[in-house]
């Protein structure tokens, strides 16, 4: 009498034919790797490769909420020229010691038409502890040409980019709503090269919120920022003098503005480039002039 | 006729990993290996050979064995492990007369495959999300071990203008983990509290240690030429690779860091300056160029993570369970060219 030792851990199916299909024989088990065709990714966390996390975004949503609807009381004309889907490069001006037109374009756009805007900024922000991080967690990208172009061509983002840098916000009072020099253009460039059009905002109101009366050279280039402010904010209320003053807030969404280039062209002419940055700055400026024009109070508008 | 080729640094964790790996295909009829140290790990039919550091030695083994093809595993990436006379001997003599013998006239070679380390990019707050392979660094190489990688990568460059008949490959691997590989940022997730700096949350990226052999073998048997990054999908934060480990976070201050971080070389842990980059910056870069070329990932960033981190736990219940592998000379000589030793068909010893 032979006993036959059972060997057999598991009979797989699709891979036992009649012939090897005997009872007792010794069959693979497949080991539980990952299939190389659907690599698992286990994450964690939210953050996506930009550093963004929709769990932050929300809680920075909340947060700034009442200070959207409360304190600047925020009011849009011509939000239906941003599309609902796709890419677009969103363009304003900037202004504000601690500018408050980024924060209000992004939660504005992402609470009333349900899409993430990511905000380029200026890559200093990286260096500082903090805030680095949390403003990408927020949803601000390092301003690189390279990554404007991944965010709109590849992934047809919303981006928000204000070509006046800190130009614009480092001006003093008595300089509001001049818009400063376009950069070199670069935004127009990678409208172009990503094929997406470029849709101005004018924003009122963010330079009443944190004016600048007065600035320190000395201290500014002693720490390597662009510019070391004294607000009337800081004046007034002093330790407090974060806090931006409830200007009313107007934002005009300008008509969308397309190039008929071929996108994805290893360079663009530089003067249609300065032409086309040149014409938005323009159209901007006018659209900022009429709006003053028609604005009673700085605080209700 | 099978292809014929010769691994640099055998001894290394990389050489002996490929090698194995190579051992296994039937069409590639002769792996020579060569490296100051002995090999760490079981070969079959490998044939070591010890040289110096400059591996001055090497012009001779290429036209001796008439290989075709060069799998330089030599460059050191964890500076740690050598100090600066090593890493420039190692990183850019070695790479300057591995490229000399390659390119002698009348050379077997049709294929050098260089493994470099994303480090070439550095890291640094004005650099883009993500590099792209034909991107170079924002600013100059401040670390040894980025200088002579860069300087390594420069050499390969000039060799791949001057002989355009041989197929050049450059693979920058990001990050490693893995269930065998011991790096500073290993070591940095296996103590109890897990170093970052301060106020900074950087996005990595890693390559699993698997994908890494595999990426060699598969550029090396498509004949793939060009430079690659080796990186898996996606990035995660810092924090979140220590959470999937199963640890916590202590921050060290932004500012003098490096002052910071100096006792912790007491546990074994050096962060030496390129990884408190890293800590503060991150680094991310494109890998679709691969992809594209045919390479199927098996580890994403994050999955590689979690396959560290098992091996970890696995580790802090049943010990290292590496086997203790010691090469001995005379014995692997004997299996191998002894005419006592009965082979089977293809010439194998038992």
């Amino acid at each position: 009498m032979t006993v036959e030792p059972i060997v057999c851990l598991a009979l797989a199916r699709s891979e036992v034919t009649a012939e090897t299909a005997r009872p007792g024989a010794l069959v693979h088990l497949r080991l539980g790797g990952p299939d190389p065709e659907t690599p698992v990714d286990p994450r964690r966390s939210d953050v996506d490769e930009w550093g963004r996390s929709e769990h932050m975004r929300e809680l920075a949503r909340r947060l700034y909420e009442p200070l959207y609807r409360r304190w600047f009381r925020v009011e849009w004309e011509g939000l239906d020229k941003i599309p609902l889907s796709g890419p677009a490069l969103i363009v304003a001006n900037h202004a504000g010691a601690i500018p408050s037109d980024a924060p209000v374009i992004m939660h504005g756009i992402e609470t009333e038409l349900h899409r993430p805007v990511y905000g380029l900024a200026d890559h200093m922000f990286k260096a500082i502890p903090l805030v680095g991080t949390m403003w990408s967690r927020v949803g601000g990208v390092a301003a690189h040409p390279q990554n404007a172009y991944r965010l709109l061509r590849e992934q047809g983002q919303l981006v928000l980019v204000f070509p006046e840098g800190t130009k614009g916000t480092g001006k003093l009072y008595g300089e509001r709503y001049q818009l400063r020099r376009f950069g070199r253009g670069g935004f127009v460039e990678i409208a172009m090269r990503a094929g997406v059009p470029i849709i101005p905002i004018a924003v009122v109101g963010s330079e009443e919120a944190m004016p600048t009366v007065a600035k320190i050279p000395g201290i500014a280039k002693a720490v390597g920022a662009p510019y070391a402010p004294i607000t009337a904010n800081m004046l007034l209320l002093g330790p407090l003098g974060l806090l931006p003053f409830p200007a009313k807030f107007r934002l005009k969404v300008l008509d969308p503005v397309t190039f008929d280039v071929p996108p994805d062209q290893e360079r663009y002419s530089k003067s249609r480039v300065m032409e086309e940055a040149e014409n938005i700055r323009g159209r901007l400026q006018e659209a900022l002039y009429g709006m003053l024009r028609v604005r009673r109070s700085v605080w209700f508008g | 006729m099978g292809r014929r080729v010769l691994v640099t640094g055998l001894g290394s964790f990389w050489g002996g990993r490929v090698a194995e790996a190579l051992e296994k295909d039937p069409d590639i009829e002769l792996i020579v290996g060569v490296d100051t140290v002995d090999p760490v790990v079981p070969l079959e039919r490998t044939e070591f050979v010890r040289a110096d550091q400059s591996y001055s030695i090497l012009n001779r083994i290429v036209k001796a064995t008439q290989v075709d093809t060069i799998l330089h595993t030599f460059l050191v990436v964890d500076s740690t492990r050598a100090n600066a006379r090593q890493l420039h001997e190692q990183n850019v003599i070695g790479t300057m007369n591995l490229l000399a013998a390659a390119g002698a006239p009348g050379t077997s070679v049709r294929q050098v495959v260089v493994k470099s380390s994303t480090l070439v990019y550095g890291s640094s707050w004005k650099d883009p999300t993500w590099f792209r392979e034909e991107m170079s660094r924002v600013g100059a190489a401040r670390s040894r071990v980025e200088l002579s990688l860069v300087e390594a990568e420069s050499y390969l460059r000039d060799f791949a203008e001057d002989n355009p008949n041989v197929t050049v490959t450059l693979l920058r691997f990001s990050n490693v983990v893995g269930t065998d590989i011991v790096t500073p940022i290993t070591r940095a997730l296996q103590l109890p509290l897990v170093p970052c700096i301060f106020g900074f949350d950087p996005l990595f990226q890693f390559v699993e240690e698997d994908d890494v052999v595999r990426s060699i073998e598969f550029v090396t048997r498509s004949n793939l030429a060009g430079i690659y990054n080796v990186a898996g999908d996606g990035r995660l934060p810092w924090s979140e690779v220590a959470a999937i480990c199963g640890k916590r976070l202590v921050p060290m201050p932004p500012i003098l860091t490096e002052w910071a971080a100096a006792p912790l070389s007491r546990v074994n842990v050096e962060l030496p300056q390129e990884l408190l980059d890293l800590l503060r910056y991150g680094r991310g870069v494109d890998n679709r160029r691969l992809k594209s070329a045919g390479f199927v990932y098996r580890y994403t960033s994050a999955g590689a993570v979690r396959n560290f981190a098992g091996a970890l736990r696995l580790q802090s219940t049943v010990g290292s369970r590496r086997p203790s592998y010691k090469y001995e000379q005379d014995v692997e000589q004997f299996f191998r060219h002894s005419p006592a030793i009965v082979r089977d068909n293809d010439g194998n010893a038992p």
